[in-house]
């Protein structure tokens, strides 16, 4: 085999290994808490479950949508996303938020479970649109004591693998059945929207 | 040329196409890349499934290095014990703030090709030294939050938009960059009694990581693994925006 195609799996290994190896485990003394920005970033996002329905969602639609929307709306989330946690961070107000969460699960749901294809500069700005609400809502949550610079580092990491797990997932659109599932999850995801969406105004 | 070569074709009778994808195979790096996407006549394994370790190994990869950063970011008191120059090329790996706009300079300039790659390698590491120079001389330590979120900004959003950009522009932006940070550094360096030595290991560990990181992005062949260096730049936007939001913020 040639030494090219082996560099994936090497690196694989090597990954593993590092992760294996992860330093924190042995952090000594006085340091223990700082790099924690990284880790509580990286956290942010899966700890709640709304953020995370919402990101898989649009992995779900990037993957039915085909590229290149595929690839755009996991380059453009991020740095809308990020856009609206520096209007948090600066003190702009955005009413609803959690509302406005609790929607874009329920309507990106539905566009799944629909199927849509709009045009990609609709899908961007319905995707970006929803973006700010996710940032100005988490992203400013910064713990006490912990970098900022990590934090966003983790937080916006944490979010494009949410994204790439979707658009994994939704990698089964390309058989019949796979399409059947994916339509399936969306409709899941837009239930729990409409669970988010209860909480929220109640 | 292999066993399952030899298997696959009595199975498949496909002599003649297996020698063709087996020659391009061997005639090179790059051909021996890219002959990968032929599929075997024999291969049930569809495409996107085939690419799936290679589409996993560069994010995790990062993320396994970047779960490997150690606790403190404050790269500046960093003591490894084998000197300041050592002191100094660890203190690109544990600053955050520096080695991601090195690694976003390093993505611009390997996305342009092997020409931007060779300029930027030495401009911005020229002009690294320069600046440091000129912290060195400087009294006192000088902190401006502003410099990372500025330059994430600038240059992750160029890789993100994968637009040919001039190379006098990449080059000026490089130059820029690197006496910015360069004389943020330099400034540091005194604080922490590093002196020139801290300045030249920082230095080299910026033409290192610079270097590969441009060589493996012209490497780089698929429209899918530029599309993932895209996502790479949009992620260090997002982290520059967040980063003028704090800095504007105080904290």
């Amino acid at each position: 085999m040639a030494f090219s195609s082996r560099i994936p799996y090497l690196v694989s290994r090597i990954s593993l290994v590092s992760i294996v190896l992860w330093p924190s485990f042995a952090f000594a003394h006085e340091q223990a808490g700082a790099a924690a920005g990284f880790l509580s970033g990286f956290a942010h996002p899966s700890s709640g479950l709304d953020h995370v329905t919402a990101m898989m969602a649009v992995g779900l639609w990037g993957a039915q949508l085909g590229a290149p929307a595929v690839f755009l709306l996991p380059v453009a989330f991020p740095m809308v996303m990020a856009l609206g946690g520096m209007l948090g961070l600066l003190g702009v107000p955005l009413p609803g938020i959690e509302i406005g969460i609790a929607v874009s699960a329920v309507v990106l749901g539905a566009l799944v479970l629909g199927s849509a294809k709009p045009p990609l500069w609709f899908a961007l700005l319905v995707v970006g649109f929803f973006a700010i609400f996710h940032g100005h809502a988490h992203g400013t949550e910064l713990p006490p004591g912990h970098s900022g610079l990590l934090y966003s580092l983790g937080f916006v990491m944490a979010t494009g693998l949410l994204h790439a797990f979707g658009i994994s997932i939704g990698l089964v659109h390309r058989w019949p059945m796979g399409r059947v599932a994916l339509r399936t999850a969306g409709a899941m995801v837009s239930v729990a929207g409409m669970a988010f969406l209860w909480r929220a105004v109640s | 040329m292999s066993a399952n070569r030899d298997s696959a074709c009595v199975i498949r009778d496909c002599d003649a196409r297996c020698a063709m994808r087996d020659t391009r195979r061997w005639k090179g790096s790059r051909l021996a890349f890219s002959s990968s996407r032929i599929p075997h006549p024999a291969s049930r394994v569809p495409y996107l499934v085939s690419r799936v370790p290679y589409l996993v190994s560069l994010p995790a990869a990062l993320l396994s290095f970047l779960l490997g950063i150690p606790a403190r970011t404050e790269a500046h008191l960093v003591n490894t014990g084998l000197g300041p120059f050592y002191d100094g090329v660890s203190h690109l790996f544990i600053a955050p703030e520096d080695l991601l706009t090195v690694l976003a300079l390093g993505m611009l300039a390997g996305m342009g090709g092997p020409l931007y790659g060779r300029t930027v390698l030495f401009s911005l590491t020229v002009a690294w030294i320069i600046g440091g120079v000129a912290g060195l001389a400087h009294s006192s330590e000088i902190a401006f939050p502003l410099s990372a979120g500025i330059s994430y900004l600038v240059v992750g959003g160029l890789v993100a938009l994968d637009r040919k950009v001039p190379i006098g522009v990449v080059i000026g932006l490089a130059s820029s960059f690197g006496l910015l940070h360069g004389f943020l550094n330099g400034t540091a360096m005194v604080s922490s009694k590093l002196g020139w030595l801290g300045l030249a290991g920082v230095s080299a560990a910026v033409f290192v990581v610079v270097a590969l990181v441009a060589a493996f992005v012209v490497w780089l062949q698929f429209a899918w693994a530029r599309i993932g260096v895209r996502v790479a730049g949009s992620w260090i936007v997002a982290v520059g925006l967040l980063m003028v939001g704090w800095s504007m913020r105080g904290k």
